[in-house]
C-alpha cells in the first residue's frame, strides 16, 4: 500500500499572493492562548486551503511564535499543506480494510484517467489526489472521499466515472 | 402509540445513500401529509445492510436493510399507509426469525447501548435512556471520589484503546497526586486503520461519553477536559460540539456541577491534526500543547506530570461509554460478563473478506470463531478463512487454526496479536500475509515520529526487505534479517508505537513462514497478490482470438493473429495483469 501524502512544498512554487487581513479575526481569538499552534495553523489553511508562506510570517510577526516551530509542526503532521490544492481533493482510503478489498486498482485507475501520479494537482486545478489510512467507513471499502460526500464499494472504473462526472459539471 | 420512522445516519449509512433516503422520507411525509414521527439516529451496527431504516409501530419494531429511494417509497406505501410490513425487505425484528438474526441475538450492548436508538442530536432522547443519571446518582447519594475509584476496581474495566491497563487504577493514581489543576482527557484519535467503533460510539451516543469523563472529573477532582479527536470524523466532531453545549445548557458541564459544592469541570474539543503516534498518551499531550506530536520518556507517567504539567488521566472513548452504565448498574453486574482477568463487554469493527462488516458488541471470551462465523456470517463467496487480524499496526494475524481461542486480553496477546482498540479485519485464501505484513509496515514507517533510531531506521529497513521479497528479489537469510531487526526495534523504542511495530511482520512469520519461504525460495506468490512473482498464460481451450488482450498490453508481448490462439511471450511480459482483467473468457491462466 502506499499513503501518499500531498507534497509538502516542490521548489518554491509560485503561490498566488493572498489576502493576510482574513487572518485577523482568526489572530484575535487565539493570541496569547497557550497551545494555540495548531489551531491557528488549522484556521490559516481553512481559509486558502493551504498554508502560505506569507501566513507563516503574518503568523509568527503577530503573535511571536517562533517560525521554526511552525515548520516544525506544519511538517510533522499530515493534515497541513504548504502548496495550494485542486478545488477537488480525492482521498482513497488505503487502510486495512480498502487494502484487501483492493483499493489499489482504485489509485492506479484515477492515476491514468486524471494523468497525475498519486499526490499530485491536475493541470487544471480541479482535482488533487491523495492515499490516506483510514476513513473509518471499512465495511463500505474500497472508499473514497471527495469533499465530504464518500462513496464506497467501487471498482477502478467506478472511481473514474465519479470524478469524470464532477469534471463535466465544473465545466458546464 | 405514534409510529416512528427511523433513519440511521451515521458516516456509513450517508455514504450509502442514507440521507437520500430521509430526505425521500421526508418529502413523501409532506406530500401525502402522512401521520409518522420521522426520526434520525446513528449507526445501528449493520453497516452491511445500509441504509437502514426503522419503523416502530403499535405491532412492534421492524429494521429494514438495503433500502434505496424506491423501497422507501414502497415502504412507506405498504408499511405505513396501509399497515403490511415488507417481510422480504425485514432484516431483524423480534416478532419473526430472519436470516440476520444471528447478527444480533449474541450480542450485548453495553458501550452502544443508545447507538441506533436515540438521536445523537437530542439530549432529551439521551436522558429518557439513563442519561445523565449516573452523575445524579453520585451527587444524590453523596457517592465519594474513593467509592467511584473503588467501583471501578471492582467492575473490572480495562483500557479500551488497545493498552488494557485498569481504569480504576489509572483513576486512583490520578486521584493520589494532589495539584490545584488537573486534567481529564478522552483519546478519540483513532488511528488504527480498520478500526471505526469510537467513530461510531461518537457519531451515535456523544453523551455517554461526555458523562463518562464527568463522571472520571468528580473521581480526579479534574478542573479542565479535553476530546482530542481526529480531524477526519467531521460529524463526530459537530455532534460532539453540539452534545457538549446541551450539556452546559443543563448544568452538567459548568461551576458547581449537579450542587456539588466545588466541583467545577468544563470540557472542550482539540482537533487531531493527523499522526497516528498521538494515540500514545505522552505524544497525544505534546500535541495539545500545540507541539509535533512526539513521546516523552516515562516517568514521570500522565498522572503525576501531564498536560501543562499537572496530573492528568487519559481514557479512551469506548472506556468514558462504559463508565456511566457501571455507575447505574453497579460493578457487579458488569463483572458478570467476561473471563477471568478481562470484565465486560467489548467492541468490534467486522471488516474484511466477511460477509456481515459492521459493528458488534460482545461479552468478553466469546471465541473468534464465533465472532466471525456466528455473527458475521462467515467469509464472503464462501472462501477459506486464512487469517484475522486483530491490533492494527500493533497486532498481529492470528491463524485459522488459533480461532477457538476466547477474546480476552491474555488469550490474545498469547497469540502474539494484540486486542488493541478491537478492529477485526478478516482474511481469506487470496489474502498474502506477506503483503499484507508490508501493508502494516509502510503504514508504521511512515507514521514513525523519526525519535528513536531503531524505530526510524529500522523499520524502514524491514518494510525495504518485505518489497524485496514481493518482487522475488527475496534472499536467503532475509527471514533470520526480519526477525533480528523486529527484537531490537521493539526492545530500543521509546513508545508502544515502535515496541509493537514488528508484531504484524513477527505473527506472520511465526504463522505463516511457508509463505515467506515460498516468495523468497519458490518465487512464487500462493495467494496470487504480489504481481511481479506471477506467471500468466493463455488457456488454449478457452482463447477465442478475440485480439483484447493482446490490445491491451502495455508492453506487447501477446502474439496472436484474430481467431486464435494467442501466447505470452515470457520474456516480455512485465506482470501487469492488464490481460487477466481484460478477457472476457477467463482464458488468462494465472501461476
Amino acid at each position: 500500500m502506499r499513503i501518499v501524502r500531498i507534497r509538502k512544498e516542490t521548489a518554491v512554487a509560485e503561490q498566488a499572493s493572498v489576502d493576510l487581513s482574513l487572518m485577523d479575526p482568526l489572530i484575535e481569538k487565539y493570541k496569547g492562548k497557550k497551545g494555540n499552534m495548531i489551531p491557528l495553523l488549522q484556521g490559516t489553511q481553512e481559509m486558502y486551503g493551504y498554508i502560505p508562506r506569507e501566513a507563516f510570517q503574518k503568523l509568527a510577526d503577530e503573535t511571536g511564535l517562533k517560525l521554526s516551530e511552525m515548520y516544525g509542526v506544519a511538517t510533522f503532521y499530515a493534515q497541513f499543506r504548504l502548496n495550494p490544492v485542486g478545488k477537488h481533493i480525492v482521498k482513497v482510503c488505503h487502510g486495512t480494510a480498502c487494502h484487501v478489498q483492493n483499493a489499489n486498482e482504485l489509485t492506479d485507475a484515477l492515476e491514468e484517467a486524471l494523468k497525475i501520479k498519486d499526490g499530485e494537482t491536475t493541470e487544471d486545478g480541479l482535482f488533487t489526489l491523495e492515499s490516506v489510512a483510514c476513513l473509518g467507513c471499512c465495511s463500505l471499502a474500497p472508499v473514497m472521499m471527495i469533499g465530504d460526500d464518500t462513496f464506497g464499494k467501487l471498482t477502478g472504473a467506478q472511481s473514474v466515472k465519479i470524478v469524470k462526472n464532477i469534471r463535466i459539471s465544473e465545466n458546464n | 402509540m405514534e409510529t416512528k420512522v427511523i433513519v440511521g445516519l451515521g458516516s456509513c449509512g450517508v455514504a450509502a445513500g442514507a440521507k437520500k433516503v430521509y430526505d425521500k422520507i421526508a418529502a413523501l411525509q409532506k406530500a401525502e401529509k402522512l401521520d409518522f414521527e420521522l426520526k434520525k439516529t446513528s449507526c445501528i451496527g449493520m453497516c452491511y445492510r445500509e441504509p437502514l431504516v426503522e419503523i416502530i409501530d403499535e405491532s412492534g419494531s421492524y429494521l429494514y436493510g438495503n433500502i434505496d429511494e424506491n423501497k422507501a417509497v414502497e415502504l412507506i406505501n405498504q408499511h405505513i399507509t396501509q399497515h403490511n410490513p415488507i417481510r422480504d425487505y425485514v432484516v431483524h425484528t423480534d416478532l419473526f426469525e430472519t436470516v440476520d438474526n444471528t447478527y444480533t441475538d449474541d450480542q450485548v450492548k453495553i458501550a452502544l447501548r443508545n447507538c441506533g436508538y436515540i438521536d445523537p442530536e437530542s439530549i432529551d432522547e439521551y436522558e429518557a435512556r439513563n442519561g445523565y443519571r449516573a452523575i445524579k446518582k453520585i451527587a444524590g447519594s453523596a457517592m465519594s471520589r474513593l467509592d467511584v475509584i473503588q467501583s471501578m476496581l471492582e467492575s473490572g474495566l480495562r483500557g479500551r484503546g488497545g493498552g488494557g491497563f485498569p481504569t480504576g487504577l489509572k483513576w486512583k493514581f490520578a486521584n493520589n497526586n494532589k495539584a490545584d489543576e488537573k486534567y481529564i482527557i478522552c483519546n478519540a484519535d483513532e488511528g488504527d486503520p480498520g478500526a471505526f467503533m469510537d467513530r461510531s460510539v461518537l457519531e451515535g451516543d456523544p453523551h455517554s461519553v461526555i458523562e463518562g469523563m464527568i463522571i472520571g472529573a468528580y473521581a480526579i477532582e479534574a478542573t479542565g477536559g479535553v476530546i482530542y479527536c481526529r480531524a477526519e470524523y467531521p460529524l463526530a466532531i459537530k455532534r460532539l460540539e453540539i452534545a457538549i453545549k446541551q450539556a452546559r445548557e443543563r448544568g452538567y458541564l459548568g461551576e458547581n456541577i449537579l450542587g456539588i459544592q466545588g466541583f467545577n469541570f468544563d470540557v472542550y474539543i482539540k482537533e487531531g491534526a493527523g499522526a497516528f503516534v498521538c494515540g500514545e498518551e505522552t505524544a497525544l499531550i505534546a500535541s495539545v500543547e500545540g507541539q509535533r506530536g512526539m513521546p516523552r520518556k516515562r516517568p514521570p507517567f500522565p498522572a503525576a506530570s501531564g498536560l501543562w504539567k499537572k496530573p492528568t488521566n487519559i481514557n479512551n472513548v469506548e472506556t468514558y461509554a462504559n463508565i456511566p452504565w457501571i455507575i447505574i448498574n453497579g460493578a457487579k453486574e458488569y463483572a458478570k460478563y467476561g473471563t477471568e482477568k478481562s470484565k465486560g463487554t467489548k467492541v468490534f469493527a467486522l471488516a474484511g473478506k466477511i460477509k456481515r462488516s459492521g459493528l458488534v458488541e460482545v461479552p468478553m471470551g466469546m471465541s473468534i470463531r464465533d465472532v466471525i462465523f456466528k455473527l458475521g456470517g462467515g467469509i464472503q463467496n464462501d472462501k477459506r478463512f486464512k487469517a484475522v487480524q486483530m491490533g492494527g499496526p500493533s497486532g498481529g494475524c492470528i491463524p485459522e487454526h488459533l480461532a477457538d481461542i476466547p477474546i480476552d486480553y491474555d488469550s490474545v496477546n498469547s497469540t502474539g496479536a494484540i486486542m488493541g482498540s478491537g478492529g477485526m479485519v478478516v482474511m481469506d485464501e487470496t489474502t498474502c500475509m506477506i503483503d499484507v505484513a508490508k501493508f502494516f509496515l509502510d503504514f508504521t514507517q511512515k507514521e514513525s515520529c523519526g525519535k528513536c533510531t531503531f524505530c526510524r531506521v529500522g523499520t524502514k529497513r524491514m518494510l525495504e526487505i518485505l518489497t524485496r521479497i514481493t518482487e522475488g528479489e527475496g534472499r536467503e537469510g532475509d527471514i533470520e534479517m526480519l526477525e533480528d531487526l523486529s527484537y531490537q526495534i521493539k526492545e530500543s523504542s521509546l513508545c508502544g508505537l515502535g515496541q509493537t511495530a514488528p508484531n504484524p511482520v513477527l505473527t506472520t512469520l511465526k504463522y505463516f513462514r511457508d509463505e515467506y519461504e515460498a516468495h523468497i525460495i519458490d518465487k512464487k506468490c500462493p495467494a496470487k497478490v504480489c504481481k511481479p512473482l506471477l506467471t500468466y498464460t493463455v488457456d488454449p481451450e478457452k482463447c477465442t482470438g478475440c485480439t483484447v488482450c493482446a490490445k491491451n498490453c502495455p508492453s506487447n508481448c501477446i502474439d496472436g493473429a484474430r481467431k486464435e490462439v494467442h501466447f505470452i511471450n515470457q520474456e516480455a511480459c512485465i506482470q501487469c495483469g492488464a490481460c487477466y482483467s481484460k478477457c472476457k473468457f477467463d482464458a488468462i491462466l494465472v501461476s
